[in-house]
Formats: C-alpha cells, structure tokens, sequence
C-alpha cells in the first residue's frame, strides 16, 4: 500500500512554497516517513527551523512546529529541549541559516550533545532571497553575488559538525530519497546531537546559474558523485577528490546534555536534603 | 515568626526574586554588571529543579528562554549594552510571537563595550524601540534592593499576564549596592500566570481573541498542537499577509498594554501636591532626586519628586496632569537626554521644562540637581 503522506500533513497548508524540482519536498516526504518509521507521537514532538526556502517545512507538518528567526533553529530547540527532555525535537533549515548565521549555534548544540536530531538540506546557496552565494556554494560557482566566480572555499558541514562534538553525523543527497528516511530514523533513535546533512537541489536559484539545463541534471550529478561510506573506505584520496561520501560518518556514544544536567539536579538535590 | 533578613546585592535581589515569582529557566551570556544574576540562579535554580544554561551568545539566550516559555516555565535572561544590542531581533520575536519572557538589562554606557563598569540610564530609548517594527513595551525601573525584588515578581507578573516581554531596566548602582531586605512570605506577593485555554484541542488557536485582547497561550508538547511564526500571523498561528489580518494583529498586540496602561503603570510621588517644581527621576538617580528635594524644602522652594517605576509604558496622563499644577519639571537622568523626550511629547509646553544629563560613569548628585532648579526657577 502506498505510503499515506496525508496523515502528517496540515490539512489547508498546501500548497507549498516552494519551486518545482526544489529538493526540499523531498526531504520533507522522507522526514514524514521517518516520523512514522519511528512512531512519534504528534503532541510529543516538536520540529524546529530558522528561516529561508527549508525552513517553510514545519508549517506544512502536523506536529508542534516553530518557524524563529534566520539561524536560531538550534538556540530555540536547546531551550525547548531543556525544558521538557521528555520532547522530541527536530531542527530543520537551510546551509545559509544552519552553518552561516547560525555556525555558532550549529557548532555548540554539537558540542553539548543535546538530544536532537538536525536536518540541514544543503542546496549550496541562499535560495530565499534570491541566490547568493552561501559558505557552502563551490568554490569559483555562481550566485548573485559572485558574478565573477566564488572567491570563498566551502565548509564540509559533517566534518564541521563531528569536528564540533556531534555524535551522530550522516549525508545523503535528495537523489537518495530512500536513504533519507533511513538516515533520519537512525539520527532520531540515536542519543545525543545527530546531524543528516542532506544534499539537494535548487535549481532556480542555484541550478540555473551554474549550466545545469534542469533539475535532472542537477540529481544526476549527484547520483554520480556518490560514494557509500563502505566504498569509500576502499578508495585513495585522490579518488575521492570531489565525490561525495554518503551514509552514517560518525557515531559514538558520549554523555547527552539533559541527562547530565538532571544529575546535576539529583546532586545538588541530595546535597542540600543532607544539609537540612 | 521574624521574616526572613539579608543584606543582599541588587542583582541578588533579582535572582531571589524571579525564583520567588516562579522562573524555572534562566539563560544567559556573561556580562559586566549583570553577571551575578545569572551566578545566583545557576546555584538556586538546580535546588528546586529548575534549568540553567548558559549559551554561546546573547541571541542563544534569548532563543533558548523564548523556547523553554513555549515548553510552559517562567523565563529569565539578563544582560548589559552590547548583549542587549545582540538580543534585539529575538525580543521582537517574542512581541510577535507573544511569548512570556523577563529580560534584565543592568545598563551600561555606550555605544559599543561603552564603560563596563560605570553606572548608566541611557538604554530607555532602546527599550522602547529597540528592536525594529511597531510593538507594546513594557519596562520597569526599580530604585533600590527591596523594590528591585517586588518589580522583578511584578515583571514576571506583567509578562505573563500580557504574553510578552518584560525589561527591567537597572543601572549599575542599584544592581551592586547592598542594602538590607524583608523577603516577602511565600503568598505574601502576588503571582500571576499566563492563562492556559480553556478550549480543547481541536478548538485552540494560539492567536484566538474570542477571550480578549491576550490570547490563552498551551504549552508545546502538551496536548495542544500548534505553529508558531516571527511572520505576520493569523489567529491561527499560521503566516497570513491578508491585510486586514495583519492590520488587526499589529493594533491588537499594541492595545494589549495601551489599554491596560493603568494597570501596569507605577509612579512614587513625593511632595508633588503643593510643588512649584517637580524631578522627574528613575532608578539611583531618584534616591539623589528624592534628597535633592528634602534641601530644597528646606530653603523654601516647594520641590516634589515624581518618580515612575513603569518606564514604559510612559505614565502620559499623570506627568501631563502635573505639569497643569507646577512651573517647571527637571528631568535628571544618567544619558544625553532620553526620558525628557518623552516627558517633552507629554508635556506640551504647559510647563517650563529642563534636563540634566551626566554620561561620565558617575552618578548625578543632589547638589547638581539643587543647582539645576535654582537655575531653572
Ligand atoms: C537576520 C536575517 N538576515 C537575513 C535574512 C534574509 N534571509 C532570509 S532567508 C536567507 C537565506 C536562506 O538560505 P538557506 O538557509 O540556505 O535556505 P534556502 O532558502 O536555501 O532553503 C536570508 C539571507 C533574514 N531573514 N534575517
Ligand atoms: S528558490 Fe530554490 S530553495 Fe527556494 S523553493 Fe525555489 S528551488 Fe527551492
Ligand atoms: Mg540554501
């Protein structure tokens, strides 16, 4: 039976905002399934995101949903998840919003190791506003504000975010669309902070600038420069100049952030029960 | 049974204090002169299993407090100058937003890193207007340690009865100076919390005025299932840019605290019946203002202090009736001139009107102000 989307969806919320071919309705799908694979409760989960193109998906998903300000998806979600730990919480948003503005937030909820899952959809460019070049464009690609060619080099956002401390850290592409949702579930069951950077696509903003004819091309290239970890293993270096490794990088258990700080509380608790 | 005693600093007045009032969440970045409050509240908060974080910046803080007010606690972050420039978009996130949430400022001059350490009063125009867009503020400005207590209860207060945020705004002096306090009873003063819907789930809408001007407000993650956006909004939550939606929300969400302006005002008046002369003074520079006018007295001029404790809302009506009964109104405060705009609009040239202003890290003294009003009448 086909999978029922409809069930997680706001009913009068669509349609969307977003362009035809923009990979972020599949990762939207993939995230839904992913939900339903691990059997979250609506009420008990929360999906958190900044602004830009990705950050319009809490609105469209029936469950606890706050769209804040342009890279402060991972600040709001560590307080709400503070707040009540027992909460699911996700974060969704864009390259520009998770590792530009947002880099610092990014890098300390890595650090933390706060149970939450961040799925941030790399389309390599500030699609929201028009297509300029964000830290994650190549190197000599176009945006609006690189009419000559990008000066600036790109972050790797797994190595950035295993760099930082996170414990969970995973890639796939939009091509991909069955690994997202595998990817998701196995962020969402791990504890601790879990990044699934997922490449995808914008074609008017991003595609269209740099010789990609359509959104096809654009998911072919992907397709090609993917490499599974496993493979990936087995290469040299030079062989996986420019390819794009995918799968589970990282994962390690370390202490999570709320279950440290209720023993905090145990401690001082106990500490002054004793005094009297 | 003797009440309870302490010789307490300011800023731990304010800590006590936002735990007395019901604040389990406090988050905060470190900075010269508010520090303290968030060292007390990361010591008590834990002993009544409260949380407290401390983010990589100020614009965390302010996330983090505004996320755990959606989760259902009570809120806390306090800062000084730079971090309050920082946290200005995110205030205005939770005007639109309307979430709950007590900001400190212990002010500092500036601009930019200013003089950390020396006394000030020029962030009231901030407060007012500091993050962009049309929105209600509300502000108080408490002039000594036990009052520094009641208003931070009263913050909370305010906060959560009108769903938005509270500043309180104090200056260096009354935040570090030490002076003896009652703690109120547990009950002794009053604490208010937001107002919780009555309807069921499938009828909530976080933006539903059919119970008045402020909105019942659920916790997330309670059964209550709803979206939240720093776009315009209807009131159901969801982003709306049909005009007369918008028009609505924005006049709404500023009648909220024009409306209920003598509700949340509080002004001290001393010797203001028969003055010829009023001060006009907030915060460390009243207690200066108050024995500049005990002199004067003294001498034979029939000086009065008006002091408010709400900065803002401005108390328009009570300063514009004033200024009908005296020939002049001194506003001494510790910026290049602030209030006294604001006293100005007010006043409308129905009385003589003078500011003195003192930006050097020291405080106005009552001999300045004597000074000024002999000048002045
Ligand atoms: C503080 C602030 N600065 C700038 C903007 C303008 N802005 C909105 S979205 C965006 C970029 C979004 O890019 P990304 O996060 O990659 O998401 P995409 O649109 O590509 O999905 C920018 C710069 C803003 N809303 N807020
Ligand atoms: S501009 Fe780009 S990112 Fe935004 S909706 Fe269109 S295709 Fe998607
Ligand atoms: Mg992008």
């Amino acid at each position: 039976m086909a999978f029922d989307y409809e069930k997680y969806i706001r009913p009068g919320k669509l349609p969307h905002i977003w362009c035809p071919g923009c990979g972020h309705g599949i990762v939207m799908k993939g995230l839904i399934r992913a939900i339903d694979k691990c059997g979250l409760s609506k009420n008990r989960t929360a999906i958190i995101s900044g602004i830009g193109c990705a950050s319009r998906l809490p609105g469209y998903v029936d469950f606890n949903t706050v769209h804040t300000a342009h890279g402060r998806a991972a600040a709001f979600a560590t307080g709400m998840k503070m707040a009540d730990p027992g909460l699911t919480v996700l974060c969704v948003g864009g390259d520009g919003d998770g590792v530009a503005i947002g880099g610092n937030h990014f890098i300390h909820a890595c650090r933390r190791n706060i149970d939450i899952t961040y799925i941030i959809m790399n389309n390599h460019i500030y699609g929201m506003t028009g297509g300029q070049f964000s830290p994650c464009t190549p190197t000599d690609g176009f945006a609006s504000t690189t009419p000559y060619g990008n000066p600036d080099p790109v972050f790797d956002i797994a190595k950035l975010a295993i760099g930082a401390g996170a414990t969970f850290v995973a890639r796939t592409t939009a091509y991909h669309a069955n690994q997202i949702d595998k990817m998701i579930v196995e962020g969402i069951q791990h504890k601790g902070f879990s990044v699934i950077e997922i490449l995808d696509c914008c074609p008017t903003s991003y595609g269209r600038r740099n010789k990609f004819r359509s959104v096809v091309e654009m998911m072919k290239q992907h397709k090609e420069l993917a490499v599974p970890v496993t493979a990936a293993a087995k290469m040299t270096p030079e062989d996986l100049q420019g390819k794009i490794i995918t799968g589970i990088l990282h994962q390690e258990e370390k202490p999570e952030y709320c279950e440290q700080y209720a023993r905090l509380i145990d401690k001082v608790q106990a500490q002054t029960a004793g005094k009297g | 049974m003797a009440k309870k005693t302490a010789l307490i600093q300011g800023n731990e007045a304010c800590a006590h204090a936002a735990i007395y009032a019901g604040c389990t969440f406090f988050a905060g970045y470190p900075i010269t002169p508010s520090s303290e409050i968030a060292e007390v509240l990361s010591k008590e908060l834990p002993k009544i299993g409260g949380k407290f974080i401390q983010m990589e910046d100020e614009i965390a803080a302010m996330a983090a407090i505004i996320g755990a007010s959606l989760c259902g606690h009570k809120v806390m972050d306090a800062s000084s100058g730079p971090g309050m420039s920082l946290k200005q978009e995110l205030i205005g996130y939770a005007c639109i937003a309307e979430i709950p949430c007590v900001i400190v400022n212990v002010m500092r001059g500036g601009p930019s890193t200013g003089m950390p350490t020396g006394p000030s009063q020029s962030d009231v125009m901030q407060a007012r207007w500091g993050t962009h867009g049309d929105h209600a503020t509300i502000a108080v400005a408490p002039a000594s340690c036990q009052e520094i207590f009641s208003e931070t209860v009263r913050a909370f207060n305010l906060a959560e009865t009108y769903r938005m945020p509270v500043q309180i705004l104090m200056d260096e002096i009354v935040a570090h100076m030490r002076e003896k306090i009652v703690f109120p009873e547990p009950g002794e003063l009053e604490i208010l919390n937001r107002q919780l819907p009555a309807v069921s789930p499938a009828d909530y809408k976080p933006f539903d005025t059919s119970f008045g001007d402020v909105p019942p407000l659920a916790a997330m993650g309670s059964n209550y299932r709803y979206h939240v956006t720093g776009l315009n909004k209807a009131p159901d939550g969801f982003p709306t840019t049909t005009a007369e939606l918008v028009d609505a929300e924005e006049r709404r969400q500023l009648r909220k605290v024009e409306a209920n302006a003598s509700a949340i005002e509080k002004n001290e008046e001393y010797l203001v019946d028969d003055a010829e002369i009023i001060i006009l003074a907030f915060g460390i520079t009243s207690r200066s203002a108050r024995f500049a006018v005990d002199n004067l007295r003294k001498e034979g001029v029939r000086a009065g202090l008006f002091r408010p404790i709400t900065l803002w809302p401005f108390p328009e009506k009570r300063v514009a009736g004033l200024a009908g009964q005296v020939k002049a109104i001194i506003v001494p405060e510790m910026n290049l001139g602030q209030l006294i705009h604001e006293v100005e609009r007010v006043v409308k040239g129905s009385c003589k009107l003078a500011g003195l202003g003192r930006v050097d890290g020291e405080p106005i003294t009552p001999y300045q102000i004597i000074d000024k009003v002999k000048e002045v009448l």
